[in-house]
């Protein structure tokens, strides 16, 4: 495995730039461009925008985006066992027995503290309508 | 025929032919979307371009778009608003260079293959993250949003029944693991028997596969990023013209390359049964590209025939359903390998 093995990676990458450009060029040069104020608008469905879109955004998607960091880099490991476990046989084995527990740990303390629940409030009135005794009512 | 050797010229050739074949595969994937769908749906499709079966459809299609105006909006970021079609056609396209289509027909064959299509695939993150940020629009930001956090979700099941694939040829080389689902498997009087992985015992990985790999692609059921009837087209909302071709281009592009993936990891990828030597490299392609299209043809189905997810479903289908089942994939795997 040397360098020069990933050279034709290099090469595809260009010849992708290549055809991005190519098309641009032929979009230059085949669209009319007549810009006008109302075109230029965000879409809204019609309506005037009022604002800038959202500063803020549920809290849910940062929290996706923060497990997948730590599962992402913890799976990476496994690949280094997956290649050469035949070398390390039942100790191998072993080792990664506990590795996984581990990961598997962490997901569930996860799931337990209630981080892949999307729709809490409906879960919470539910809770709520239960302990107030008035399920079938609600039914 | 000097230069027919050199191997410049047949590097170029490969790739070059490697890039034909993607983008005219994407084409012919969008006919046949319009065409089983409206098969599926009693609906009429495309029938006028090009004569009778409406087989130009798509060409005409692409035309038009070159033909329309790119608009970026007011409030926009344009430099990363025009740079994110490309992200996402890039990272598609450069998949393609490890997928080998036969023993030498390969744009590269890296001992780390198998590593380099995950990195390379989850790129497009990037790109949808970008067009839904820059666009400056909230259908746009809350699309890609959601896209992010989908295909991160989904990243994860899809690298772990890799693992698994991994474990099982003992190599990350594709090339590698489709010589493994031709090693002989057991052995009846003096016949070997060798079997794709799917076959031995990697149904699970594989249905794993296929679902993370329908949720990358954000199509019907996993397409809340898009989600017309509350986000008019999510991140492609403000798109118009040459980027919005980029953009559909991809989607097919990596249709393909998915199922590419998943016919050389699980399916036996170019390999033909009791068949060995140079004449490999010659029906290699046509078996590849046949099992792609089954694959295709089984992601075009399941478009047409479900609903849609919700968000928080999708969410709990991947994390509490697909990744533990993943992981007891990995178990069942690497303790049959060490035993066996």
């Amino acid at each position: 495995m040397e360098l020069s093995d990933y050279l034709p990676i290099a090469l595809m990458t260009l010849l992708g730039i290549g055809f991005a450009v190519a098309s641009i060029l032929v979009s230059k040069l085949l669209a009319p461009s007549n810009p006008t104020p109302e075109k230029l608008a965000p879409y809204e469905c019609g309506i005037v925008p009022l604002q800038d879109p959202v500063e803020r955004f549920p809290v849910k998607f940062y929290l996706v985006a923060m497990l997948f960091v730590i599962f992402d880099v913890e799976i990476i490991f496994l690949f280094v066992w997956a290649v050469s476990y035949k070398e390390f046989g039942w100790a191998g084995l072993g080792a990664v027995v506990v590795f996984m527990l581990m990961l598997i740990e962490t997901l569930a303390y996860v799931w337990k503290r209630g981080a892949l629940e999307w729709n809490v409030a409906r879960r919470q009135r539910y809770r709520r309508i239960v302990a107030e005794g008035h399920l079938e009512e609600a039914a | 025929m000097e230069f027919v050797d050199n191997f410049w010229f047949q590097l170029v050739l490969k790739l070059a032919g490697i890039l034909g074949v993607v983008l005219t595969g994407a084409l012919v994937v969008i006919y046949a979307e319009l065409k089983i769908g409206s098969h599926m749906q009693t609906r009429i499709g495309p029938y006028y371009a090009g004569g009778r079966w409406g087989w130009a459809q798509p060409l005409a299609d692409g035309l038009k778009f070159l033909q329309k105006e790119d608009l970026s909006p007011t409030g926009s970021d344009r430099t990363v608003y025009g740079f994110a079609p490309y992200v996402v056609m890039m990272a598609t396209i450069a998949v393609f260079v490890v997928v080998p289509f036969g023993p030498d027909m390969v744009g590269a064959n890296l001992d780390l293959g198998a590593f380099y299509l995950l990195a390379i695939s989850s790129l497009s993150v990037l790109g949808v993250l970008m067009a839904g940020w820059s666009s400056a629009n909230k259908y746009s930001l809350i699309g890609g949003l959601r896209a992010a956090a989908q295909l991160i979700a989904y990243e994860l099941p899809l690298v772990l029944a890799v693992v698994a694939v991994v474990i099982q040829a003992g190599t990350m080389s594709l090339n590698g693991i489709v010589d493994a689902q031709q090693q002989t498997w057991f052995t009846i009087g003096s016949f070997n028997i060798s079997a794709p992985f799917i076959i031995q015992g990697q149904i699970l990985g594989f249905a794993i596969f296929m679902i993370a790999a329908v949720a990358e692609l954000s199509r019907i059921p996993f397409d809340m990023p898009i989600a017309e009837s509350e986000l008019t087209m999510g991140y492609l909302t403000e798109y118009s013209g040459i980027r919005f071709t980029m953009f559909f281009l991809g989607e097919y592009a990596s249709m393909i390359s998915l199922s590419a993936i998943a016919a050389t990891l699980y399916l036996g990828g170019y390999a033909v049964p009791g068949v060995h030597g140079n004449i490999v490299n010659l029906l290699g392609p046509g078996v590849l590209l046949t099992k792609v299209a089954i694959l295709v043809f089984v992601i075009i189905w399941i478009r047409w025939t479900w609903p849609r997810l919700r968000e928080d479903q999708l969410q709990t289908l991947a994390w509490t359903w697909l990744i533990p089942l993943a992981l007891l994939n990995i178990a069942i795997v690497s303790i049959f390998k060490v035993v066996f």
